[in-house]
C-alpha cells in the first residue's frame, strides 16, 4: 500500500517547524513505527535526517510513543498505542498527518519529541508510598480485599504516555495525576499519605502549567490503557477533603 | 588479571548474614560526602539509586529515554519468583536456589545464587509495602502461578504487567529521592566512555541527548546497571534502545565480560511476519500453565487449519520429551525442541518456522472468564500483532532471543575487575548461569539493586577518600572526552552508503545463523569472519546524516552498532572455546544420543571471561572455576 504522510518537522526547540510531505510504502502487518523506520532508511540515504520519534519498547507498555495520528493521539485504533498500531488499520492512498503531543507542558524537542518530564516532576511531587528499602513487614500481614486490589490495578496500568494530555482540549493532566491518586489511594499502605498526596501533586500539577478539567472526557477516549474518569472524582474527592482538613505539618512534631 | 570472586567462608546458608554482620561500613555523616554513579533506570538501576539515595549518599542516576520509568524491566511480563511458602506445597529458600543452579546448568556461583534466593522474600514484602498491586486471593492474600523449570507454585505476578508494576514501584521510590534531592536525574543522557584513574573507575562520560553536549561526571563508585545485550541479534523482545556501549565501553577499559556466548532465547514469542519486522514480541512464559504446545505429527498436515487436525494427529512434543515437567519445561529446553520440529519440517503458518500454544483444554475446564483474567493483555497483544483471536484459533509461537546470561564479571560483592565499578541487573553475569529460569530477572534485579548493593558498595567506599574524589578537568577525564568527541566525528564523517540500521541487521542474521540456538565449530569460524569483515565495512561506508550537537537519532543507533559487532565478535569467540553444551549455549558436537545437551564439567565447570588487549590483539580468556559444595553436579533432567 501507498500512503502520503504529511509529518512535523522541528529542528530544535528553539526553530519554529512546519509539516513537510513524504510518500510512503507500507504492508498491512507493518506498525505504524515500522512505516516510519522505511521513510527514515530512504531519509538517511538522502544523507537527509531522519524524522525523529520516541519509542522503545514497541509492545505498547513503555509509554514512549508519542505521535497525533490524523487528530487522534496514539490514531484511530481505540486502546492502542502508536507501536501497537498496524497499517492494516489504513487504506492504500490515505493521507496521514503525523504531529508531536502539543501542550506548553511538554516542550517539543526535535519533529516528533517532546519533553514530559514534568509528569516525572508531579510523581517526585508525592506520587508513592514512603517505604524505605528494608522496613517492609511480610508481605501477607495485611490482606488487601481482592476488588480494592484489582481497582488499584486498573489505574496502575497508566504507562505515563501523555496521550491524556494531548488529547485534552486544555491539555490537562488530571487522568495521568488522578490514576496515580487512585492507585495508592485505595491500597491500605497509601492511607498515611492520601490527602498530602492530593494535595502535593495537583500543586506540582498546577506549577507544570497544565490546564484543568472541564469533563471534555476525550483523556478517557484517547488512553491506550482505558484509564477511567473515575479516577478524577476520586482525585477531586481527595483533594476537597484534603483541602479543608489537612492542618499544616507541626514544626516540631517528631523533635527529640 | 586475577578473578577473585571474593566468596565469604563458612556455610552456604551462613555467608551472607556473616558478610553483612562483618562488613565495614561508613557511617551516616560520612555517606553525604560520596558521589555515586548509577547507569540505567530498570529494576536494578531505579532500585539501587533509591537506596542509595536513602542510605544518604549524593546519587546521580542515568537513563537513556526521555524518563526512567521506561526502562526495559517494565515490559516483563510473567513474574517473580520468591521462596515465601505461602502455598504449602513445600517450596524453601534451598528449592528456590536448587532450581536456579539446576536451571542455569550448573554454571552459576553457589554462593551468589543461595543469596539471591534468601532475598528473593524481602524483595516480595518490600514491594508489596510500596503499593505493587499483585494478584491477590478473594480472602485478600497474595496469590501465586507456576513457571517453567520448577515444580512448585512461587511466582508472584500483577496480571501480565509485572515488570510494569515493579518497576513503577521502583521509579516511585527513585522520585521520591530526586524530589528529597538525594538523587540527580540525567534522563536522556547515554553513557559513551569509563574514567579509569589509576586503575580505580572515577566517573564516567555521558553525551546529552538533546544538546549533544559532552561532559563527564566524576564519582567515588560507578554502578552499571545497563541491561543486557540481547539486541547484538538485531530482532530479540528487547526494547529498540537496549545496548551494550556502556558495558563494551567499561570492557575496553579493563572490566572482564564474562561468558558472552551464554544467551537465552525464549520459546514464545510471536514469529518473524517478514522482512521489515523491527523487533519481536514475547508471549509470557506463564501461559505454558494453561496453554499446550503442539505440532503436526505429519507434515501434510501442517497446512490444515488447526481445527481440523484431530487429536490423534497432533505431536505435543513437550508433553511427550518431558512427562514430569511437560509445557513447563524450562526456556532452552523448550525452544530447542521447537526449533527442532520445524527442522523436520512440522513448523506451521506461513514460514514454517511456528508451533502452537493451544489454551482450547483450558478454556473447556476454567472457563473462558477465568482465561481472560489471567492472560488478557497478552491475549489482546496477540490480537493486535497478528489479527488472529487466540480464544478461538491456537496461537503460533516461536523462540526468539529474550535476556543475556553472559556479562560482566563481578565478584561476590557486585564489583568487576576495574576496582569502584560495580554491576547489577542483566548486565553482570553472575546468577543465572548457562540459562535463566523464568520469574528470576526481575528477581535478580531487584535483589542486586535494594538488597545487595547497598551493602557491598559501603565495604568499598570505606576504604576511599572522598577528598580523592578527581574534578572534571582530571587528564583522565578529559582524554577519555576526546575520544567519545573523535569517535562520533569520526561516524558522521565516513557518509557513507549503508544505514546503521542495515549494518545492525546483517550482524544480527550472522550472530543468528551462527551463535543462535544450536551452534557448531565450522559456523562460528566462519561467523568470525562475516563479522570481521562487517566491522571493517561499517567504518567505511556507514552513513549518518546530521551532526553532533543536537538530537541525532541515526548517530545514536550507529555507536550502538559499532559497539555490537565487536561484541558479537566475542561471542562468537566464546563459543567457540566452550567445546560442550550447557544451558542456552547449544553445541552441536556435544549432545546425547537423544538429542540433550552433554555437559562437560572435567573441562568446563568454569566461568570464562575476557580480557581487552587492544585493538589488534586477540583478548584473553581466564577461568574462574566454580566450586559445588553444596550441590552434585547432575545431569539436568526435566524428563
Amino acid at each position: 500500500m501507498k500512503l502520503k504522510l504529511k509529518v512535523w518537522r522541528q529542528p530544535d526547540a528553539h526553530t519554529p517547524g512546519r509539516m513537510v510531505d513524504y510518500t510512503a510504502e507500507a504492508q498491512p502487518d507493518m506498525s505504524f513505527l515500522e512505516m516510519l523506520d522505511v521513510v527514515n532508511e530512504g531519509l538517511i540515504l538522502k544523507q537527509e535526517e531522519p524524522i525523529a520519534f520516541d519509542h522503545d519498547c514497541r509492545e505498547g507498555i513503555c509509554g514512549s510513543c508519542s505521535m497525533v495520528i490524523n487528530g487522534r493521539p496514539h490514531g484511530p485504533r481505540d486502546r492502542t498505542t502508536t507501536c501497537q498500531l498496524h497499517m492494516r488499520s489504513f487504506q492504500d492512498g490515505d493521507t496521514v498527518v503525523v504531529e508531536p503531543w502539543r501542550s506548553s507542558a511538554f516542550p517539543i524537542q526535535k519533529d516528533l519529541v517532546c519533553d514530559r518530564s514534568s509528569f516525572d516532576r508531579i510523581i517526585a511531587s508525592g506520587g508513592f508510598i514512603s517505604a524505605p528499602t528494608g522496613s517492609a513487614p511480610d508481605a501477607n500481614a495485611l490482606p488487601i480485599r481482592k476488588s480494592d486490589a484489582d481497582r488499584a490495578f486498573d489505574a496502575a496500568a497508566c504507562i505515563g504516555c501523555g496521550a491524556c494530555v494531548a488529547a485534552c482540549p486544555n491539555a490537562s493532566a488530571m487522568l495521568f495525576v488522578s490514576a496515580k491518586i487512585s492507585h495508592l489511594g485505595k491500597l491500605p499502605q497509601g492511607q498515611p499519605e492520601r490527602y498530602t498526596r492530593a494535595l502535593s501533586m495537583v500543586e506540582q500539577m498546577d506549577a507544570e502549567g497544565f490546564g484543568s478539567c472541564t469533563n471534555h472526557g476525550e483523556c478517557e477516549a484517547a488512553c491506550p490503557k482505558g484509564i477511567s474518569v473515575e479516577n478524577i472524582a476520586q482525585m477531586n474527592r481527595d483533594f476537597l477533603k484534603a483541602s479543608v482538613s489537612q492542618r499544616p505539618e507541626v514544626a516540631s512534631g517528631g523533635a527529640g | 588479571m586475577k578473578l577473585d570472586p571474593r566468596i565469604p567462608t563458612g556455610p552456604l546458608t551462613e555467608k551472607w548474614s556473616h558478610y553483612r554482620e562483618h562488613v565495614k561500613l561508613v557511617s551516616p555523616g560520612n555517606k553525604r560526602k560520596y558521589k555515586v554513579l548509577v547507569v540505567g533506570s530498570g529494576l536494578a538501576g531505579a532500585s539501587a539509586a533509591a537506596s542509595l539515595g536513602e542510605l544518604g549518599y549524593q546519587v546521580e542516576s542515568f537513563c537513556y529515554q526521555d524518563s526512567p520509568r521506561r526502562a526495559h524491566s517494565i515490559a516483563a511480563q510473567g513474574g517473580i519468583n520468591a521462596a515465601k511458602n505461602y502455598h504449602n506445597d513445600g517450596d524453601s529458600v534451598f528449592r528456590l536456589f536448587y532450581d536456579t543452579i539446576k536451571g542455569g546448568d550448573f554454571r552459576a556461583r553457589e554462593a551468589n545464587v543461595y543469596r539471591l534466593a534468601q532475598t528473593s522474600v524481602h524483595i516480595i514484602d518490600q514491594c508489596v509495602a510500596q503499593g505493587v498491586p499483585f494478584a491477590r486471593e478473594y480472602g485478600g492474600l497474595l496469590d501465586n502461578r507456576s513457571f517453567g523449570g520448577a515444580q512448585v507454585s512461587r511466582t508472584f505476578y500483577a496480571r501480565g504487567q509485572t515488570g510494569q508494576q515493579l518497576l513503577i514501584g521502583a521509579y516511585q521510590a527513585l522520585e521520591r529521592q530526586i524530589g528529597l534531592g538525594t538523587v540527580k536525574m540525567f534522563a536522556r543522557h547515554e553513557m559513551l566512555e569509563l574514567i579509569v584513574v589509576d586503575g580505580v573507575a572515577k566517573g564516567i562520560v555521558v553525551r546529552d541527548m538533546v544538546s549533544g553536549k559532552i561532559e563527564s561526571h566524576m564519582a567515588d563508585a560507578v554502578c552499571l546497571a545497563t541491561g543486557g545485550y540481547g539486541n547484538v541479534f538485531y530482532l530479540s523482545t528487547n526494547a529498540k534502545g537496549c545496548n551494550t556501549t556502556a558495558n563494551w565501553r567499561a570492557y575496553k577499559k579493563g572490566a572482564a565480560f564474562a561468558n558472552p556466548c551464554y544467551t537465552q532465547i525464549h520459546p514464545t514469542c510471536i514469529p518473524v511476519s517478514g522482512d521489515h519486522q523491527s523487533k519481536l514480541t514475547l508471549m509470557s512464559e506463564s501461559l505454558r500453565n494453561d496453554g499446550r504446545v503442539w505440532v503436526p505429527k505429519r507434515k501434510e498436515d501442517c497446512g490444515k487449519h488447526p481445527s481440523e487436525i484431530p487429536e490423534a494427529d497432533r505431536d505435543y512434543y513437550l508433553e511427550r520429551k518431558y512427562p514430569s515437567y511437560g509445557n513447563l519445561a524450562p526456556r532452552d529446553i523448550s525452544s530447542r525442541s521447537a526449533k527442532e520440529v520445524c527442522d523436520e519440517g512440522r513448523g506451521v503458518g506461513p514460514t514454517g518456522l511456528g508451533v502452537y500454544l493451544d489454551f482450547a483444554d483450558s478454556i473447556r475446564r476454567l472457563g473462558k472468564h477465568k482465561i481472560q483474567e489471567k492472560y488478557g493483555n497478552l491475549f489482546e497483544m496477540y490480537e493486535r500483532i497478528t489479527d488472529e483471536n487466540p480464544y478461538e484459533v491456537p496461537m503460533r509461537i516461536y523462540p526468539a532471543v529474550h535476556y543475556t546470561m553472559g556479562g560482566l564479571w563481578v565478584d561476590y560483592e557486585l564489583m568487576s575487575t576495574v576496582p569502584g565499578l560495580f554491576v547489577l541487573g542483566e548486565a553482570n553475569f553472575s546468577d543465572h548461569g548457562a540459562n535463566r529460569l523464568g520469574a528470576s530477572a526481575l528477581m535478580q534485579g531487584l535483589a542486586d539493586g535494594y538488597f545487595v548493593l547497598p551493602y557491598t558498595i559501603g565495604n568499598y567506599l570505606a576504604n576511599v577518600k572522598p577528598t580523592d574524589r578527581p574534578s572534571a578537568d582530571h587528564t583522565e577525564a578529559k582524554k577519555a572526552e576526546q575520544a567519545v568527541q573523535s569517535r562520533i566525528e569520526k561516524l558522521l564523517s565516513i557518509k557513507g552508503k549503508t544505514t546503521p540500521a542495515h549494518f545492525h541487521r546483517e550482524l544480527g542474521k550472522i550472530i543468528w545463523d551462527y551463535c543462535g540456538m544450536a551452534r557448531n565449530e565450522a559456523g562460528l569460524k566462519k561467523a568470525l569472519a562475516l563479522v570481521q569483515d562487517l566491522k571493517k565495512r561499517f567504518w567505511s561506508d556507514v552513513c549518518v546524516p546530521g551532526k553532533g550537537e543536537s538530537l541525532n537519532q541515526a548517530l545514536e543507533h550507529a555507536g550502538r552498532v559499532a559497539d555490537f559487532i565487536e561484541l558479537g565478535e566475542l561471542m562468537c569467540r566464546d563459543a567457540l572455546q566452550r567445546t560442550e553444551s550447557c544451558g542456552g549455549h547449544f553445541r552441536e558436537e556435544w549432545q546425547t544420543s537423544d538429542g540433550e545437551a552433554k555437559r562437560d564439567d572435567d573441562r568446563f565447570c568454569h566461568v570464562a571471561a575476557w580480557e581487552y588487549q587492544g585493538e589488534s590483539q586477540d583478548p584473553l580468556r581466564h577461568e574462574e572455576p566454580l566450586h559445588f559444595e553444596n550441590v552434585e553436579l547432575a545431569t539436568r533432567s526435566y524428563k
